[in-house]
C-alpha cells in the first residue's frame, strides 16, 4: 500500500519540483524576484492602486452597462 | 486642457510605458527559446557535451529573463480594469476570450514544461527533455499568438455585432478574429523575436571574444545565432510586407501617416529618408517635407504589389477617397460626414437608453434601427474636426524609418557574422572593432523592435477600436493626479527589474568558465542550469 502511495504519479510530481527547487542555484534569487514582484503586484498594485471600477462601483451588469451608456455618450 | 484630456494623456503613458518594458523581456523569450531548442536538438542528435554545455548557457540567460519578465504583462490587464474601463466593458466579450486561453495556456504550459527544462536534465530521459524545451518555445508563441489576436482586433474590428442593451460588442464569429491582419502581426512580432535573440547571442559571444575567452563556445553560438538572427528577420520583413499590404487595405490613414503622405498618388514614391516639416498641417499647402529621398512607385509596390496603384494621401482620406479590403480605390464616407454620422450614432444610443428606462420597447427598436445605421462610424462622434481622426504623423513617421533602417543594418550584421564565423573566423577572434560593434548592437535591436510597436500602435491612434472607440472615450474618468503617481511607481518598479536581469545576466555571463564551455566539462552538475 505504502509502496503504492509512494510510487503514485503525483508524489512523483511533487518530488520533482521538491528537487528540482532544492538544487537551485542562481533560481533561488529568480524565485525571490518572482516572488516579491507577485507581492508587488497583487498585494499593493492590484489592491490599493488598480481596482476593477465596473465590478467595485456596480452590482449588476445592467449596472454596469447603463454606467457604461452614460459614459460613452455625454463625452 | 481638461482633467479629462489629462487623464486621458496619463493613462496613454501610462500604457505606453508598461507594454515598452513589457516589450523588453517578450520578445528575448520568444527567440531565445526557439535558439535553446535548437542548440539542444544538436546536443541530443550529437551526445556532444560542448553542445550541452553551449545549450545550457543560454538556457541560462532564457531562464532569467523569463523570470523577470514574467508576469509583467498582468499589470496591462490591471490598467484595463482601472483606466480603461469602457473600453473593456465595450470590446469585453471579444477582447476576453484570447485573453483568458493566453492565461490558461501560459499558466500550464509554461509552468509544466519550463520546470521540466530547469530541474529535468537528470530525471527525464534526452529525448523528453527536447520535447519539453521546444513545447516551452511552441508555448511562449501559442501565448503571444492570443495577445496578438486581440491587439489585431482593435486594429481591424470584425467578426461581431453592437448590442446596446449589453453596451457591448457581441462576438458572432470566433475565426474572423484570424484576419489577415492578425496572421501578419502574429508571425511578424513573434519572428523578430528569433532576430533579436540572434543579436543577442552574437553580441553575449562577441563580448567572450573580445574577453579571450570561451572560443569555441562563442564560435557554435554565433553560428546559431547567426543563422536563426538571418531566418527570423527575413521572415520579418516578408510578413512585414504582408502587414503593409493590410494596414493600406484595413488602416489607410496609419499608412498615410507612417509615409507623411497627405495627397496621394498612382505610382506613389516611399519615402526612404527625410525631415518632415513641422508646419504641415492636413489642411494647408505646406509641403510635407524639409528635404527628402523617395525610391519612386515603392509606396505602391508595398501597399499594393501594383507598381502604378493609387494610395491615399492624409487629405485623400479625409475627403473619402480609400481602399476596399479587396485593394481597389474607392470613394467612401468623408470624414467630415463620419462625424456628424457618429453623432447621430450618440443620439441614438441616448434615445435607446431613454426608451429603455420607459421600457418603451418600440421605441428602443426605433433607436435601435437608427444605431445600427450609423453605427459604423461611432467613433467618429467624440471629435470636434478632422485633425482629431489623424495619428501623431512625425512619431509614426520617424519610427517606421528607424524601425526599417535598423531591419537594413541588422540584415547586413547577420550575413557579415555568418561570413566572419564561417570563412574568417580568425578575423572575428582577433577585430576588437568587430566584435565591439556586434556588443553594441544589442541594444540597437531593442530599439528597432520598440520602434515597430511604435509605428503600430502610435499609428492607429486616436484610436483604441478602429472607428468605434476613441481613446478619449475609452479611458475612465479618473483624478488625473492618481494617473500620474501610479505612472511613476510603474516607471519605478520597471526600472529596478530591468536593473535586476541585466545585472543577474551580467554576473552570469561574467562567471561562465572556458574549460565548462569551450569543451563541456563540468556541465553535468547538478546545479549549473538553474
Amino acid at each position: 500500500m505504502a509502496l503504492t502511495l509512494f510510487s503514485s504519479p503525483f508524489v512523483r510530481v511533487w518530488r520533482f519540483y521538491r528537487d528540482g527547487f532544492r538544487e537551485m542555484t542562481v533560481g533561488r534569487t529568480l524565485w525571490a524576484i518572482i516572488i516579491i514582484k507577485l507581492i508587488v503586484m497583487f498585494g499593493i498594485l492590484k489592491l490599493f492602486f488598480f481596482p476593477d471600477l465596473l465590478s467595485r462601483d456596480f452590482d449588476s451588469d445592467e449596472q454596469r452597462a447603463a454606467h457604461v451608456r452614460s459614459e460613452l455618450t455625454r463625452r | 486642457m481638461t482633467d479629462l484630456m489629462t487623464t486621458v494623456d496619463w493613462s496613454r503613458w501610462q500604457f505606453a510605458l508598461t507594454a515598452i518594458y513589457h516589450w523588453l523581456f517578450v520578445p528575448l523569450t520568444l527567440g531565445l527559446s526557439v535558439m535553446v531548442a535548437v542548440m539542444e536538438s544538436v546536443y541530443v542528435r550529437t551526445r556532444s557535451a560542448a553542445w550541452l554545455a553551449t545549450t545550457k548557457f543560454w538556457m541560462r540567460l532564457f531562464g532569467i529573463n523569463f523570470a523577470i519578465g514574467v508576469a509583467t504583462g498582468l499589470i496591462l490587464e490591471f490598467e484595463f480594469g482601472t483606466n480603461w474601463s469602457n473600453y473593456s466593458w465595450f470590446v469585453g466579450d471579444i477582447f476576453g476570450a484570447p485573453l483568458a486561453i493566453e492565461g490558461i495556456l501560459a499558466f500550464f504550459m509554461e509552468s509544466t514544461f519550463i520546470a521540466v527544462m530547469f530541474f529535468g536534465w537528470k530525471r527525464v530521459s534526452p529525448g523528453f527533455h527536447l520535447a519539453a524545451t521546444w513545447l516551452t518555445a511552441l508555448g511562449a508563441s501559442i501565448s503571444a499568438l492570443w495577445i496578438l489576436v486581440a491587439n489585431a482586433w482593435m486594429q481591424y474590428p470584425v467578426g461581431m455585432e453592437f448590442d446596446p442593451a449589453q453596451m457591448r460588442n457581441v462576438m458572432t464569429d470566433f475565426w474572423s478574429l484570424f484576419s489577415g491582419v492578425a496572421v501578419n502581426k502574429f508571425f511578424h512580432a513573434v519572428l523578430s523575436g528569433w532576430a533579436l535573440a540572434g543579436v543577442f547571442v552574437i553580441g553575449v559571444s562577441a563580448w567572450f571574444l573580445l574577453r579571450g575567452s570561451n572560443r569555441e563556445f562563442a564560435f557554435r553560438s554565433i553560428k546559431v545565432g547567426g543563422w536563426m538572427g538571418l531566418a527570423g528577420l527575413l521572415l520579418t520583413m516578408y510578413t512585414g510586407d504582408g502587414s503593409a499590404v493590410e494596414v493600406a487595405k484595413c488602416q489607410p490613414m496609419k499608412l498615410a501617416a507612417m509615409e507623411g503622405l497627405y495627397d496621394g498618388s498612382h505610382g506613389q514614391s516611399l519615402v526612404a529618408l527625410a525631415a518632415l516639416n513641422p508646419d504641415k498641417r492636413f489642411d494647408n499647402q505646406e509641403d510635407p517635407y524639409l528635404f527628402e529621398m523617395s525610391l519612386p512607385k515603392g509606396l505602391s509596390i508595398l501597399a499594393n504589389h501594383d507598381a502604378s496603384s493609387f494610395v491615399p494621401g492624409i487629405n485623400d482620406l479625409v475627403n473619402g477617397i480609400s481602399f476596399t479590403p479587396e485593394g481597389d480605390t474607392i470613394r467612401t464616407v468623408a470624414y467630415a460626414e463620419r462625424i456628424e454620422r457618429g453623432r447621430r450614432a450618440h443620439e441614438a444610443l441616448r434615445q435607446y437608453d431613454r426608451a429603455m428606462v420607459a421600457r418603451d420597447t418600440a421605441a428602443m427598436e426605433e433607436a435601435e434601427t437608427l444605431l445600427r445605421a450609423d453605427y459604423p462610424y461611432f467613433g467618429y462622434g467624440y471629435f470636434d474636426s478632422v485633425e482629431e481622426a489623424i495619428p501623431p504623423v512625425p512619431v509614426t513617421f520617424y519610427s517606421f524609418r528607424v524601425m526599417v533602417m535598423l531591419g537594413g543594418y541588422f540584415l547586413l550584421f547577420f550575413f557579415v557574422a555568418l561570413v566572419l564565423v564561417y570563412r574568417f573566423p580568425r578575423a572575428l577572434d582577433s577585430n576588437k572593432a568587430t566584435q565591439w560593434i556586434a556588443m553594441l548592437s544589442v541594444p540597437l535591436m531593442w530599439v528597432c523592435s520598440e520602434a515597430g510597436w511604435m509605428v503600430a500602435e502610435v499609428g492607429r491612434q486616436p484610436w483604441t477600436v478602429q472607428d468605434l472607440l476613441p481613446t478619449r472615450a475609452a479611458v475612465s474618468f479618473l483624478e488625473p493626479g492618481a494617473v500620474m503617481a501610479t505612472f511613476w511607481m510603474f516607471a519605478g518598479v520597471f526600472t529596478v527589474l530591468l536593473v535586476a536581469e541585466v545585472s543577474i545576466m551580467m554576473r552570469q555571463i561574467s562567471k561562465a568558465r572556458t574549460e565548462d564551455l569551450d569543451r563541456g566539462t563540468g556541465v553535468l552538475s547538478s546545479s549549473d542550469t538553474h
